[in-house]
């Protein structure tokens, strides 16, 4: 196990630099550069005076010494300058990376919350009832688009009802490391986790949903009944264990999905979070800050992967030892 | 030890219920063994799942009486049930690629019955879990314990079904097509071990097959089945040296052993009926030998005793002889 | 000269490699496998699974790349031909499948699956193709109307019959039967056996006959191979190897065979027990350090083993 690990780790390298390069390409591909960008909408800035700032930051040497010069400062954990928010980019993502990884962990935890229940429940009574309302309640939230959910969630919750802050991510007046802060945080957080994953349940219930159906018809769940096992222990101990395999090994994705893509959320509830910087970088051409998130979102999926990889090993036998 | 009385199980098909066993009754005797023979859709597989109360309730309707140890199966809820199932009751199934747990290591599989039947502490489970691997032959059974089903053999886990249906001690086993996915080496071995078992623990045994090899090696007594019914029943050597129903004497004629090289092999004209469209009434068989005429057939065949112990169900056996005209004279002469 | 001849053919499989570990070990599946089908002969190639029998068969139909040895078919080695030339000799010949239920696309009719190996070798008009067809259909026993059926509203047997029509559309020299019958229940498997043995009389066909089951094989072929671990280790007609085999492995298949008669199981368990104890003090000297096993010794003009 370790040895795979350790292998898998290794993978990850090449997949990185590999990486790094594709996006410094295709930033530097994209139309305008951080110099334009931020001098949009001015014209009392002279094109000459522009062109010094290029030559001032670099902009204008050959790639290979700009890339050079951008993956040894990346590895320091620096990102350089962002020229709109004129603050290193290392600092301007501390904060909001915090707040995303608060937000998709929450999103995630309630999510498997609310799908594996109802998917066991929709998995075990088929054509129940019960079922059937899990299955429509499915419907709707796999069609419903989250940005429409989402505005009205903040409609009713955050405006009519005013029972929960309808932006930001906790409440400056509050002094940081109190449990106050904590709590005010979390409340903060409220509308947005509800909107995601109250949509985000539909792949887990429906999956979980097939595969119990699938499972119960196994002859292993026979010879579990034959052996006597009571049918709760039969569901729970065989069936579910047999039926979460594929969540599981989903999971490393699906963090890494929402790291990489809670923008609308984030745009929505003004939730400072990675999301909603990246909209906000890539309209006014901040090179410098969409380079490093979308270099952020990659190394996401890369680990997310390798996540999955981990998890499915632990959990399948029949693949750790093939 | 086990009375089944006119059973009938019927499935669901397209919204309407159809018999699969159609009104059989049997016994099974202590350390017996009791074969029931028949091909694929004569109803033995559903039979044996009726048994056992296998069978999904919504699809599935099982009426009559199934008497084991002074109870009536199907009069039990399911909890009541769990508390035969692997204890006094145990299944082996047929295939043993499919019938174990593929996540779980061997060991646990054959202790979870333990857990719900016994009062056994978790390490005297394991001790007897180790104990039962090696009565069924297992030698490396430390390490086999340690084991996923994956990383084992056919033969290999056929065995540790074996013993996770000997667990806590059954006295009776229903086995449905044991060694039907194994190699004939195997296959052989497999039933050498439950011969052995079932000679040392008294249990006795239902065992499902389509095999007449197998009936012949392992069965004390048999059951023909042909279209939900039993057509035939009568102890092992009679079975097969007078077989006396039409349907077992052309299941006999069948087999590539039984006759000369290169001569044609006797084929029943047909095929078996679904049992959607089966024709209830009369001999169910009667369309498969067009040449008996009409009058030789019982109108409501019941089974007969013809000799000590050997049931016929209908009279057509008098006047039956292979079509392919070989056994025509022997076959008169029995009738006179 | 024979039809077929398979000589020192062997194929191996390799562990894939990891990328820190390059060469995995070298896994052979058959080993210097030889044998010759002659003209109008029905060949068993006997043995459980994994002994390399299907493997062979593969091979024979090019799905599997030969590490050593050549096929050679009519005289012809089969890997030196052209491309052209080699498709033209894999008309000679067809397969037959194990299983009827997964051989035959669900969503074609009878008609197209039959006339599939029509289409690939033979430019005919349509009403051409059907009238082949229709012959086909009619030789197997199926009546007209089940040319434009679905694989799905046929019996085993019957379904079986459509995949002997659609092996002998091409009137092949050779057809490989890979356990044809054992999906099949006994009265079905009577039936298709003895149709098998008909077309094969009728037509002269060559018939490479794969399986598991003895009782089978000694009924329909006329000379056998036995293959014990991806080798032949007997081979000769069928009484003698029926009535005096001579490799300890073939005499160990026989008597695993079961008894038919009830009366004499416990002396059957007697032999079982006694050869068993046999095999398993000598099954290591089959081979020797390196996996080599002995050569196969001539008994008698048609009997051979490895002793």
């Amino acid at each position: 196990m370790l040895t795979f690990i350790l292998k898998r780790t290794l993978l990850m390298i090449p997949q990185l630099l590999l990486l790094s390069i594709l996006i410094f390409f295709l930033a530097k591909q994209m139309p305008g550069d951080a110099v334009s960008g931020a001098f949009m909408g001015k014209p009392n800035v002279s094109a000459e005076q522009m062109e010094k700032i290029r030559e001032q930051h670099g902009l204008n040497d050959p790639w290979i010494v700009q890339y050079g010069r951008w993956i040894r400062d990346a590895l320091h954990g620096d990102f350089g300058q962002s020229f709109v928010h004129k603050q290193p980019v290392t600092q301007l993502l501390a904060g909001r990376i915090e707040n995303t990884i608060w937000l998709s962990v929450s999103t995630l935890v309630v999510t498997y919350s609310i799908a594996i229940p109802l998917g066991m429940i929709a998995g075990r009574w088929t054509r129940s009832w019960a079922d059937q309302f899990i299955v429509t309640y499915n419907y709707i939230s796999f069609a419903t688009p989250v940005f429409v959910f989402a505005l009205l969630m903040l409609y009713v919750f955050g405006f009519v009802l005013n029972w929960f802050p309808s932006g930001g991510s906790v409440d400056i007046r509050i002094a940081e490391e109190t449990p106050e802060y904590v709590l005010d945080k979390l409340k903060h957080l409220v509308l947005p986790v509800l909107s995601g994953s109250l949509l985000l349940t539909y792949s887990t219930v429906q999956y979980l949903r097939n595969e119990m159906i699938d499972t119960k018809m196994k002859d292993f769940v026979k010879t579990a009944r034959a052996k006597g096992v009571p049918e709760n222990a039969v569901y729970r101990n065989h069936i579910l264990r047999h039926s979460i395999l594929p969540i599981a090994a989903f999971l490393g994705y699906e963090i890494t999905g929402l790291i990489a893509g809670s923008v609308f959320i984030e745009t929505i509830f003004s939730y400072p979070g990675l999301g909603r910087l990246f909209i906000d970088s890539i309209m006014t051409r901040d090179f410098t800050v969409v380079t490093a998130l979308v270099l952020i979102s990659g190394a996401a999926v890369i680990v997310g992967t390798m996540l999955s990889d981990i998890i499915l090993r632990i959990a399948d036998p029949r693949i750790r030892f093939g | 030890m086990l009375t089944i009385h006119n059973l009938r199980t019927s499935f669901r098909i397209n919204g309407r219920f159809h018999r699969a066993v159609d009104g059989i009754s049997l016994t099974i005797h202590r350390n017996e063994v009791l074969a029931i023979v028949g091909e694929s859709g004569c109803g033995k597989s559903a039979l044996a799942l009726s048994i056992m109360g296998l069978h999904p309730p919504d699809q599935t309707a099982v009426e009559g009486s199934i008497g084991f140890l002074g109870r009536d199966l199907l009069q039990l809820s399911t909890s009541e049930l769990n508390q035969i199932r692997g204890k006094q009751l145990a299944m082996i199934f047929q295939d043993p690629m499919t019938a174990l747990h593929p996540l779980w290591k061997v060991g646990r599989q054959i202790e979870e019955p333990m857990k719900y039947h016994t009062t056994l502490s978790t390490k005297q489970r394991k001790q007897r879990t180790l104990e039962l691997l090696k009565r069924v032959g297992i030698q490396k059974y430390e390490h086999v314990y340690q084991q996923y089903p994956h990383e084992l053999s056919g033969g290999m886990r056929q065995r540790i079904l074996i013993a996770m249906a000997l667990a806590c001690d059954p006295v009776l086993l229903v086995a449905d097509e044991p060694t039907t996915a194994l190699d004939v080496t195997v296959q052989a071995q497999i039933l050498e071990l439950m011969k052995e078992l079932q000679q040392q623990s008294q249990t006795g045994i239902l065992l499902i097959t389509h095999d007449l090899g197998v009936v012949a090696e392992m069965a004390d007594r048999v059951a023909v089945m042909y279209a939900g019914e039993i057509v035939e029943l009568a102890p092992v050597n009679e079975l097969f040296h007078q077989p006396r129903h039409p349907y077992t004497q052309s299941l006999f004629h069948s087999l590539p052993s039984s006759i000369e090289k290169r001569q044609k092999l006797h084929v029943i004209e047909g095929v078996v009926p679904a049992i959607e469209n089966l024709e209830r009434t009369g001999c169910r068989f009667a369309a498969r030998i067009p040449w008996i005429t009409e009058e030789n057939h019982d109108a409501e065949p019941v089974l007969q005793e013809i000799a000590p112990g050997h049931f016929v169900r209908c009279s057509c056996y008098r006047h039956f002889y292979l079509s392919d005209g070989k056994e025509e004279k022997d076959a008169s002469a029995a009738a006179t | 000269m024979p039809l077929l001849q398979l000589r020192d053919v062997s194929v191996h499989y390799s562990k894939t490699g990891s990328f820190l570990k390059r060469r995995g070990a070298v896994i052979p599946v058959i080993d210097q496998l030889s044998l010759e089908l002659r003209q109008g002969e029905i060949y068993g190639l006997v043995g459980e699974s994994g002994c390399g029998k299907s493997t062979a068969a593969r091979a024979i139909i090019g799905l599997n790349q030969l590490n050593a040895g050549q096929i050679l078919f009519q005289g012809c080695d089969l890997s030196q031909l052209s491309r052209k030339a080699r498709k033209q000799q894999m008309k000679e010949i067809q397969m037959i499948f194990q299983d009827p239920y997964s051989s035959l696309n669900p969503r074609k009719n009878v008609w197209n699956i039959i006339a599939e190996p029509l289409r690939n070798f033979e430019r005919l008009s349509k009403a051409d193709e059907l009238a082949k067809v229709l012959e086909l259909v009619q030789r197997v026993g199926l009546n007209e109307e089940s040319v434009y059926q679905y694989p799905h509203q046929f019996s085993g047997g019957q379904r079986q019959r459509i995949g002997i029509a659609r092996a002998m559309a091409l009137q092949p020299q050779l057809v490989i039967a890979d356990e044809p019958v054992s999906a099949l229940d006994v009265s079905v498997q009577a039936q298709v056996l003895n149709f098998m043995k008909e077309i094969q009389e009728e037509f002269g066909l060559t018939m490479l006959f794969i399986s598991h089951d003895l009782g089978v094989v000694q009924h329909i072929c006329d000379r056998i191979g036995i293959m014990y671990k991806g080798r032949l280790v007997e081979e000769g007609t069928v009484e003698d190897i029926f009535e005096r085999p001579k490799h300890l492995y073939t005499k160990r298949l026989l008597v695993a065979m079961p008894e038919m008669d009830p009366e004499k199981r416990q002396e059957k368990m007697k032999q079982r027990l006694q050869i068993n104890k046999e095999f398993d003090e000598l099954a290591d000297t089959f081979f020797d350090s390196e996996g080599r096993s002995a050569d196969l010794q001539q008994i008698s003009d048609t009997h051979w083993a490895r002793l």
